[in-house]
């Protein structure tokens, strides 16, 4: 008999029941809660009378719309000026205080993306399931977990059954061999996967990050790849447990302690796909033809590298293609064949639960010390993923390079990434941004967002435009 | 989810088809953080002469006069008679969510959407498919009597008339079972509960890190 994938044997662990009709109920082992998604769950458990099933297992922090401004933050939740988004943020602080669930509010140093504070906190383990009411909870696949998004009804579920209803999904390896160039990080390489296999190409499959590249990278840059497993069309991103993973969590407030951090580590050794097993498919990819990546249209698929063009209609593979490169060019404000470097840029973001790690920020800050963002540029933000980071940072004084460079340097939260709060792009503005969807108005209506690495950001805040930061010195 | 009993209602009388979900509850009043409480605002643009808003108090509302929910011979009412495809439209459950605030346990129309149809049951609401004859044939019933009641014996799938008649119809009898017991997704889940606590205890056992408590 074939061995099992990583996938296979999470699967497996956390099957409580089998049904007829192929789907499975699953244990859920850890829910991440935020604000926006989780209102109609909590009035739905109070609607039927019901309690949550295991309240340890749950962990809430508000995210999408709280202010990143210190004036507002400092003021509190009366402090949010948008109506809606005080309302969304003080229920879920009603919410956690009524239940008894542990909430990071807004005010408390350890808030920030859910997404950044699960694994900063130990609160994502391997071996764990993980879910959220968001996409993006493929994130905790990283330390070798099954991380999925779920609904709001799901949310529900989850808080009061401890279980989901799953049907299980196909494995897809993505595997990265050899050596990344200097420069190159893991959003480097998951956008290039992106371009390779396409947005629909994970559809139905739980993603497998393996190779020599994914295993010599650094959990943050593990962490930014499954972030965007769902780009790639798969709900589940995941690579497998290796000392890497260990030394991360080690410590950690919410991580195993004395007898029960040798245990686990003893069962998280098995946390990897074994030799023979099968998968579905498998996608190789070399780690020496990955350049640093700029998206220039209205898809994560649409990327290219930064001395790339923006693509013609004849490149285009069918007709479905060449339409959508046509309504590309129309809202990207590009024409087809001009050359990456030429783009003009208004603002820069250097955050999201994608790039908003003490990695990250160093990252830019490596570019941006002793620079000055260009004049030209109306904004350029730096957004921790949480009060930890962002304390982190300012240790390390990567605050005063920012903001020396001319960088505004906010508190944590979702922030530009999706433009529910007041950090927004203009109609017609190009953004560098570290964040994950260059849909349509996601940074702000009509905005126009390049999804790049932070590197790539702070060197496009300082240009004023796309440089390829491997050369930025020279550049400059 | 409430189960669903078997009682007398007043039927309210919506002649037309397509009654889409926007139409139900418009768009406005999804901002809610709410799952309840969109009673008030159930079919708001035809039952008012203003525009709602959310969170606002409805009491002091223009009404329209002529819409049937206003009418005060409908007043109470909990079966909602339409025509086809009922509940066309958005996907939104805030739809049933309305419907069921409102005091309404049961639908009858022709045909209805197919989400509407699923989120429906989910909701303890329960869709009621009767041929375009008999709806019509209820419809005339309804107009011509005041205060026309009818008893819905999901148990034994009869709609009853006061007269002693009854009409057939025909429910999937898993959705039966769930909504005679209050059982949603979630009450299903814990119909199960024996073996998600087994699970948890030899979880527990085999992986106690996770249980560890933090403070
Ligand atoms: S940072 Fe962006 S992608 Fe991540 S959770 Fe927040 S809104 Fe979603």
């Amino acid at each position: 008999m074939a061995g099992k994938t990583l996938y296979d044997k999470l699967w497996d662990q956390h099957v409580v029941q089998t049904r007829d009709d192929g789907t499975a109920l699953i244990y859920i082992d850890r829910q991440l809660l935020h604000e926006v998604t989780s209102p109609q769950a909590f009035e739905g458990l109070r609607l039927a009378g019901r309690k949550p099933w295991r309240l340890d297992a749950n962990l809430a922090t508000p995210d999408h719309n709280v202010p990143t401004t210190k004036t507002e933050r400092d003021v509190g939740i009366e402090g949010i000026i948008d109506p809606v988004s005080k309302i969304q943020v003080k229920t879920l602080d009603d919410n956690c205080d009524e239940f008894g669930i542990v909430e990071f509010k807004m005010q408390d140093k350890r808030q920030g993306i859910v997404h950044v504070v699960g694994p900063e906190q130990g609160a994502t383990l391997p071996g764990m399931t993980v879910v959220c009411g968001d996409s993006h909870t493929a994130t905790h696949g990283a330390f070798a977990a099954l991380a999925h998004g779920v609904g709001t009804s799901e949310v529900e579920h989850v808080m009061a059954t401890q279980c989901l209803i799953q049907r299980k999904m196909k494995n897809l390896l993505i595997r990265v061999d050899g050596e990344l160039g200097e420069g190159i990080t893991g959003k480097d390489v998951v956008l290039h996967v992106i371009g390779v296999i396409g947005t629909a190409g994970g559809n139905g499959c739980a993603m497998e990050f393996g190779g020599s590249a994914i295993r010599s990278m650094s959990m943050e840059g593990r962490m930014t790849m499954c972030n965007m497993a769902i780009e790639a069309g798969a709900r589940v991103g995941m690579v497998a447990f290796d000392e890497l993973t260990a030394e991360y969590v080690k410590g950690r407030a919410y991580a195993p302690k004395g007898d029960h951090w040798e245990l686990a580590l003893e069962a998280w050794s098995d946390l990897v796909s074994d030799e023979d097993a099968e998968f579905d498919k498998i996608v190789e990819i070399k780690a020496e033809d990955i350049a640093p990546q700029v998206t220039w249209g209205t898809s994560p698929e649409m990327v290219t590298t930064i001395d790339g063009f923006v693509p013609k209609l004849e490149d285009a593979k069918d007709d479905v293609e060449r339409s959508g490169f046509e309504r590309a060019y129309d809202y990207m404000g590009l024409e087809a064949g001009q050359a990456i470097t030429d783009i003009e840029l208004d603002r820069v973001f250097i955050g999201s639960c994608t790039n908003s790690r003490i990695e990250d920020l160093r990252a830019a800050a490596a570019v941006a010390k002793g620079n000055k963002v260009a004049d030209s540029l109306k904004q350029a933000l730096v957004v921790p993923g949480s009060g930890l980071v962002k304390e982190q940072a300012e240790k390390e004084g990567l605050h005063t390079i920012f903001t020396e460079a001319g960088f505004e340097w906010r508190e944590p939260g979702c922030s530009m990434c999706l433009a529910m709060n007041a950090d927004k792009l203009g109609s017609g503005e190009h953004c560098a941004s570290t964040s994950n969807r260059n849909f349509e108005g996601r940074q702000g209506y009509g905005g126009r967002t390049h999804l790049v690495s932070p590197a790539m950001a702070a060197a496009a805040a300082i240009a004023g435009h796309f440089v390829d930061v491997r050369q930025f010195e020279l550049v400059k | 989810m409430k189960a669903f009993e078997k009682k007398s209602g007043i039927v309210a009388p919506m002649d037309r088809a397509n009654i889409d979900t926007d139409m139900i509850i418009p768009k406005q009043f999804l901002k809610s953080i709410k799952r309840s409480g969109f009673g008030p605002n159930l079919f708001d643009e035809l039952r008012y002469l203003d525009e709602g808003q959310p969170d606002a108090d409805n009491s002091g509302r223009p009404l329209n006069p002529d819409f049937v929910l206003n009418q005060v011979r409908y007043q109470g009412a909990s079966v909602l008679l339409a025509r086809e495809n009922f509940g066309c439209g958005s996907s939104r459950e805030h739809a049933p969510w309305a419907l069921e605030d409102f005091g309404f346990q049961v639908v009858i129309a022709p045909s209805y959407a197919d989400i509407f149809f699923n989120n429906s049951f989910k909701n303890g609401l329960l869709p009621i498919v009767l041929d375009d004859a008999t709806v019509d044939t209820l419809f005339k019933e309804v107009e011509a009597n005041e205060g026309y009641e009818l008893t819905v014996d999901l148990e034994n799938q009869t709609i009853n008339k006061a007269n002693g008649e009854s009409i057939a119809f025909e429910v999937d009898s898993f959705r039966k079972h769930c909504l005679l017991n209050g059982l949603d997704d979630i009450g299903l889940t814990l119909q199960d509960a024996d073996s998600i606590k087994a699970y948890e205890a030899k979880r527990r056992e085999s992986s106690p890190w996770l249980f560890d408590q933090v403070k």
